[in-house]
């Protein structure tokens, strides 16, 4: 995967700054540096989430390993007041809203289903129905368009829900509506065990066309890239210009979740083909061949990244389970006759045990 | 006899089938390479190729439309819908053209096409992989319903299945998967549409299928003093309500259990049913043990919410209190 006018790269794998006629992005080295710490602190989270999901600890985890550089350069790419609507591999998007990891884990543990505020984060809840999250995000930012505010949308999803009605719904929607949405797609190759091309005969970015908006094919390991194209959209979003489609090329480089075995299903070569393309190592080596960081400043980042990692054990490990009653709040708004009903029912059977 | 596995009892069924009538195919998301997450699929690609085991786009709409296609056009597909939360976008699919179109046609058509669900809970999986959604489907006419329990009937249930000119909702109990017996793939299976007694007793009637036969034969095999009889209800659609009524006019009590919410379950109308065959017969009230009016939790707090032994027996126990 080289540079081409059909695909936006900033950064190549061997970490040189390229140029490309529409993008291009302005950074300090401190931002350089700090998209970098991000980049591993988010790897190393979810290092520790397959760790812990091996030791029982979770129920399962859908790893991001391989699509740091996507998340991180989409995420950091947004104000503040912007509205992301995720899937539920979006754990470098969530470390970027300011979600703690602790409930990611809580989720893939089976402590709650999320839990976080969407609106304290902008950041909605982990959505694991394949493609129903981009409605939800076209609809949100029709809101916004009758706000008269100046705020755009971002959804995530893969190219396997780039099958689902509710997806190609979405993208009628936007057109029509010209919403201010951001479409962005990481296409990581792979849908569970089923390649690419079950899902599509033409590169997804294409698609946009036949609905009526720009799309555009950029490097998703390249963080510089992802940052700058989604930054763009973004402000076409707010600038009233309506949607775009950006498809993030980049691959998913573990299970599809824990419970998957992906030697079944795909090549060994294919993977270490990828391993080449590895989101963080352009970054470092660019910061290297620069001379913007030393070797210290690599060193307190892996010693922070330690550090959250077994922080985030600890607290995971901590996490209580919920008291059975908790399965009967929150159903509804208020007050609910025939749930409490059988709360206190279930509670007195429980009493029941203790005697 | 062999020893199978439900999956592989499953897997041994649908390739009968696909050798039996070459119409046969199997559709969904990851069937045919990985043969499917759950594996019930596994190995047919291979062998019947990539024209009769169809790995699918991510759609379930479109598995199920199309489906009804293929069979307008004379095939008869077996479609996997990956976990039980994942069949509702396809529901329009099912209820409004799958259920319907035979009788639009005045019985021209034809549509047996098979959906194959894991439903249920029990294995610590994450929100919509733990639903138990048969009611939806039940109280939709023109789709048959039925669930089976164990590797045995998996294995004649889905050829059964695969054979009638009916859409079917095929439920079949994931947390039971890896679950082993004696299966006797030479003998014809109970038809399709009959109940079965699977354990005999004279003082209670147990009423359950798929995941919780299990659970009952368990509570039945746990219990002191009381006979309690357990019936594998195996067709919800349509029902086997004269082995069911037999049962509970000679016992006097029954209990129904799944995993579905009680409140509009489908023990709801196995409840009222059985009141009005057997009413003089009760001596009591025919309770239902179940999930809460509640979506299924987070799986840390899953065995509140599945009825297990204890509370099959409490039931039983209040059964007898009246
Ligand atoms: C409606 C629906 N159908 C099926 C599934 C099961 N499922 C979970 S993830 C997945 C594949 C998704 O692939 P893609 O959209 O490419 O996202 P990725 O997992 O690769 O990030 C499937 C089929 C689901 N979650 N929702
Ligand atoms: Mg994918």
């Amino acid at each position: 995967m080289t540079a081409s006018p059909e695909l936006v790269q900033l950064l190549t794998p061997e970490g040189e700054r390229v140029e490309h006629p529409d993008y291009d992005i302005e950074l300090t080295a401190e931002e350089v540096r700090s998209l970098y710490r991000d980049l591993v602190l988010v790897r190393r989270v979810d290092l520790e989430a397959v760790s812990l999901q091996r030791q029982g600890e979770l129920g399962i985890w859908a790893s991001l390993l391989g699509q740091e550089a996507a998340q991180i350069g989409s995420g950091r790419a947004m104000a503040e007041t912007d509205m992301a609507f995720p899937t539920y591999r979006e754990h470098g998007v969530a470390w970027c809203r300011g979600v703690d990891p602790l409930y990611l884990l809580g989720l893939f543990r089976g402590v709650h289903n999320g839990g976080w505020d969407p609106y304290e984060h902008n950041f909605g809840l982990y959505t694991i129905v394949i493609g129903a999250q981009t409605l939800h995000a076209v609809g949100y930012a029709m809101g916004v368009q009758r706000d008269g505010a100046e705020t755009a949308t971002i959804v995530y999803f893969g190219d396997g829900a780039t099958s689902q009605g509710d997806v190609n719904e979405s993208f009628i929607w936007a057109s029509v509506t010209n919403a201010p949405v951001v479409f962005f797609c990481q296409n990581n190759q792979w849908a569970i065990s089923e390649p690419l091309e079950k899902q599509t005969r033409i590169p997804l970015y294409k698609r946009a066309s036949g609905f009526g908006f720009p799309g555009v094919r950029v490097d998703g390991n390249d963080v510089f890239a992802c940052l700058a194209v989604t930054r763009k959209a973004l402000a076409d979003a707010r600038a009233g210009q309506g949607p775009t489609l950006v498809e993030a090329f980049t691959y998913r480089m573990g299970a599809h979740t824990t419970s998957d075995d992906p030697t079944r299903y795909r090549m060994a070569a294919e993977l270490e083909a990828w391993k080449l393309k590895d989101p963080i190592e352009r970054v470092k080596a660019y910061l290297f061949k620069n001379q913007l960081a030393d070797q210290a400043f690599f060193d307190k980042v892996d010693e922070e990244a330690d550090q959250l990692g077994r922080d985030t054990r600890r607290r995971c490990l901590e996490l209580p389970d919920p008291e059975p009653v908790a399965i009967f709040e929150n159903v509804y708004s208020g007050p609910h006759a025939t749930l409490e009903e059988e709360r206190d029912q279930y509670a007195s059977y429980l009493a029941g045990f203790a005697e | 006899m062999t020893t199978l596995t439900l999956a592989k009892a499953l897997n041994e069924g649908l390739r009968r089938s696909m050798e039996a009538d070459s119409k046969v195919l199997v559709m969904g998301e990851d069937v045919g390479k990985l043969g499917g997450v759950f594996r019930v699929t596994d190995g047919l690609q291979k062998d019947f190729g990539e024209d009769r085991v169809i790995d699918t786009p991510l759609a379930e709409s479109g598995i199920i439309g199309t489906a009804i296609g293929l069979a307008l056009r004379g095939y008869r597909p077996v479609c996997e819908i990956q976990f039980d939360g994942f069949v509702f976008p396809a529901a329009d699919q099912i209820i409004t053209q799958l259920a319907k179109m035979p009788l639009r046609s005045l019985g021209h058509v034809k549509l047996p096409v098979v959906i194959r669900i894991p439903c249920g809970g029990g294995i610590g999986a994450v929100e919509h992989h733990s639903e138990s959604p048969e009611a939806y489907f039940t109280h939709t006419a023109g789709l048959r319903v039925v669930a089976c329990s164990n590797p045995a009937d998996a294995y004649s249930m889905i050829q059964d299945a695969v054979r009638i000119d009916d859409p079917i909702i095929f439920f079949e109990p994931k947390r039971r998967y890896w679950d082993k017996a004696e299966v006797d793939l030479s003998a014809p299976g109970l038809p399709l549409d009959r109940a079965r007694v699977v354990r005999q007793g004279d003082d209670v009637t147990l009423l359950a299928y798929g995941p919780m036969v299990k659970t009952c034969l368990e509570a039945a095999a746990a219990e002191e003093g009381r006979s309690i009889e357990v019936i594998d209800v195996r067709s919800l659609n349509p029902l086997d309500s004269g082995v069911l009524a037999e049962s509970v006019r000679r016992t006097g009590r029954c209990v129904v259990v799944h995993e579905a919410p009680v409140f509009n379950g489908y023990g709801a109308e196995l409840a009222a049913r059985l009141t009005e065959m057997c009413f003089y017969h009760l001596e009591a009230p025919i309770l239902r043990v179940g999930g809460f009016s509640t979506p299924y939790p987070p799986s840390r707090l899953e065995d509140h919410y599945l009825p297990d032994l204890d509370r099959v027996l409490d039931a039983v126990d209040r059964v007898f209190a009246y």
